[in-house]
């Protein structure tokens, strides 16, 4: 009850970090989105580099997050940047990958060798094929992988209030110094609900973005 | 037209190669359909896949209306010769209509036209554009999907149509059905057509000619009669199956046999006794009886014998009728269904046209396999070397 009362006593600071919260983790997916999905497709059409590819990205989400801060602190401090939002957004992108990746790789894997061989032999280009069948396909699947990144990502960016970036995690951290588990508490709530909120919200565009048709198959072969 | 010269498609490289095709020449005639038949592995798929270059020629020459494929761009090959493939080919987040539009719009047709053509293809391939046009494939039952598939083939009306194993997924009463529309459609449309198959009913039912591979080798191309009557070697008469008589049958028609001027026909109106002398002069065991040249059955000279009345009273009706187009295949399969020896043709309007019996299909077949039973010994030669 007295985490509510907390949360109700400082309404507008429970919104500005929750947004800052958001805002991080947004503004990372915007960034390791595009570089995740290109770098799946590519290693779908050169198969040579795909272990390789997967493999760095594997290795990158082993690295505590926290160890992650300390690694980048000294390069970053070089451009003034060790500290603060820049370091906290770009670990984000960099745990991102790997979700990304694999989906994008896996979709566009999976679609059937029977339909490419379609589209190849009525003269698509390979731009073509990429646009009209092979992402259309791989969408639902490279939309889980986002799903799977900014869920996590969630949690991660708790952590980064240590290098400064803010968010909800300043509660939990300054709740933790301060020994104040009203202040604890309602960060790790506001943290759970958003990440359970953004879930939702993913799964809604997962359906959303899914082909008509794709839809209709799965209803039918139920 | 579509020629092969020499085609060789070697897979691997170093020591661990394997040859796919070997030395393959044949030519398609223009307006003709060929199917490459065989076993699975025998080189058939990769021969009509090197010719929209989905695999790349090792040595030899393939020619499309006399041009070197390989001096076409790739992209523009493929837009130029339909291809066909089994039904789940088709891309299943697009609707029939843009399923069918994918080549007119790689050829940049306008909007109206793409739409004008869907509809026209859509009812060729006996499909409702109404009911089937904003449908997605999985909507549709595997038959319709697989007209789906051909009029996607044929919508920018390219002269060259490869097919690979187009029908190989249907059941067989669809199959059939299917067959019989391309079949049709075909007479009009006169494709140049290269059709995989494995199935031997197929190949004989589908194929003006039948090109038969085994190991990566043609073993034999000819027109199915000329398979089925004069397989190469054993390897094709086993392919072909021990039925080939019967398969002949599937390839001739009532018209091919027909006797135009029967000496046993009787008018119904006819006296029994009349009837029954007359039977007895052409010594004919039975007659069939024609009522204003329409068969209306069968008399016996037995039945006539106790029957004072005009002979219409004593008359058996025909279980069926044949029509000229008919199979031999069908008519002896309804002859040991009724045990009937003989049964009558009519035109459209029910009018006689003539008489198929037992003896007449005999002979037949046997006409056909007169070469062969001459020609053991080549035929056996050939395959020890």
């Amino acid at each position: 009850m007295s985490t509510l009362q907390f949360i109700m006593d400082n309404l507008n600071e429970v919104l500005y970090l929750s947004w800052e919260h958001i805002w991080i983790v947004g503004i990372a997916l915007l960034i390791a989105t595009p570089i995740g999905v290109v770098l799946g497709i590519v290693i779908t059409k050169h198969e040579q580099f795909a272990s390789r590819v997967l493999n760095g990205a594997n290795i990158l989400m082993t690295i505590p997050s926290l160890a992650l801060f300390g690694l980048m602190l000294p390069i970053l401090s070089m451009v003034d940047m060790g500290l603060g939002k820049v370091p906290a957004i770009i670990a984000l992108v960099l745990y991102s990958q790997l979700p990304i990746i694999r989906n994008t790789y896996t979709a566009i894997k999976n679609v059937p060798p029977a339909l490419v061989d379609a589209a190849r032999g009525m003269g698509m280009s390979k731009w073509k094929l990429l646009r009209e069948l092979e992402i259309p396909l791989a969408i639902p699947l490279i939309i889980a992988g986002l799903r799977t990144a900014a869920v996590m990502n969630i949690g991660v960016a708790a952590i980064a209030t240590y290098i400064g970036a803010g968010g909800l995690g300043v509660y939990i951290q300054q709740g933790i110094a301060r020994v104040y588990p009203e202040m604890i508490m309602s960060g790790a709530i506001l943290v759970s609900l958003l990440a359970i909120v953004v879930d939702g919200g993913m799964a809604l565009l997962e359906r959303v973005a899914t082909p008509e048709g794709i839809k209709v198959q799965r209803k039918l072969s139920r | 037209m579509i020629t092969y010269e020499s085609v060789t498609k070697v897979y691997g490289k170093g020591l661990n190669t394997v040859t796919a095709l070997d030395n393959v020449s044949f030519t398609i005639p223009k307006g003709e359909v060929v199917v490459f038949l065989g076993p699975s592995g025998c080189g058939k798929t990769t021969t009509l896949r090197l010719t929209n270059r989905l695999e790349t020629l090792t040595r030899g020459v393939i020619t499309i209306e006399d041009q070197n494929i390989m001096d076409i761009d790739v992209v523009q090959l493929r837009q130029r010769l339909g291809y066909v493939i089994q039904a789940i080919g088709l891309f299943p987040n697009k609707t029939i209509a843009e399923n069918i539009a994918v080549v007119p719009k790689l050829l940049h047709w306008d909007e109206e036209r793409i739409s004008k053509r869907v509809d026209e293809l859509l009812e060729m391939t006996n499909l409702d554009p109404e009911l089937y046009r904003d449908r997605y494939p999985a909507e549709l039952s595997g038959g319709q999907q697989q007209r789906v598939g051909v009029a996607r083939g044929l919508a920018a009306d390219p002269n060259i149509l490869l097919m690979d194993e187009p029908f190989g997924a249907i059941d067989p009463i669809n199959r059939e059905e299917i067959q019989d529309e391309f079949l049709k459609l075909q007479t009009k449309l006169k494709k140049t057509v290269a059709f995989v198959s494995h199935d031997i009913h197929e190949a004989i039912k589908m194929g003006d000619r039948i090109a038969i591979f085994e190991k990566g080798r043609l073993v034999q191309y000819d027109t199915p009669e000329v398979i089925l009557t004069q397989p190469k070697n054993k390897f094709v008469s086993d392919f072909v199956g021990a039925d080939r008589a019967l398969k002949v049958l599937g390839l001739m028609r009532v018209s091919d046999i027909i006797n135009r001027t029967p000496k046993n026909i009787i008018q119904g109106g006819d006296r029994s006794a009349e009837a029954l002398h007359f039977l007895n002069t052409k010594d004919s065991r039975y007659g069939i009886v024609l009522e204003h040249n329409k068969p209306i059955g069968f008399v016996t000279q037995k039945s006539l014998k106790y029957e004072d009345g005009p002979v219409r009273d004593a008359v058996e009706p025909y279980p069926v009728f044949l029509r000229e187009k008919t199979p031999l295949r069908d008519v002896l399969s309804s002859m040991l269904m009724y045990s009937t020896p003989t049964f009558c043709v009519v035109d459209d309007d029910k009018n006689f046209a003539g008489t198929v019996t037992y003896n007449d299909i005999q002979k037949a077949v046997k006409a056909s396999y007169a070469d062969e039973t001459e020609n053991v010994e080549p035929v056996e030669t050939e395959v020890a070397s």
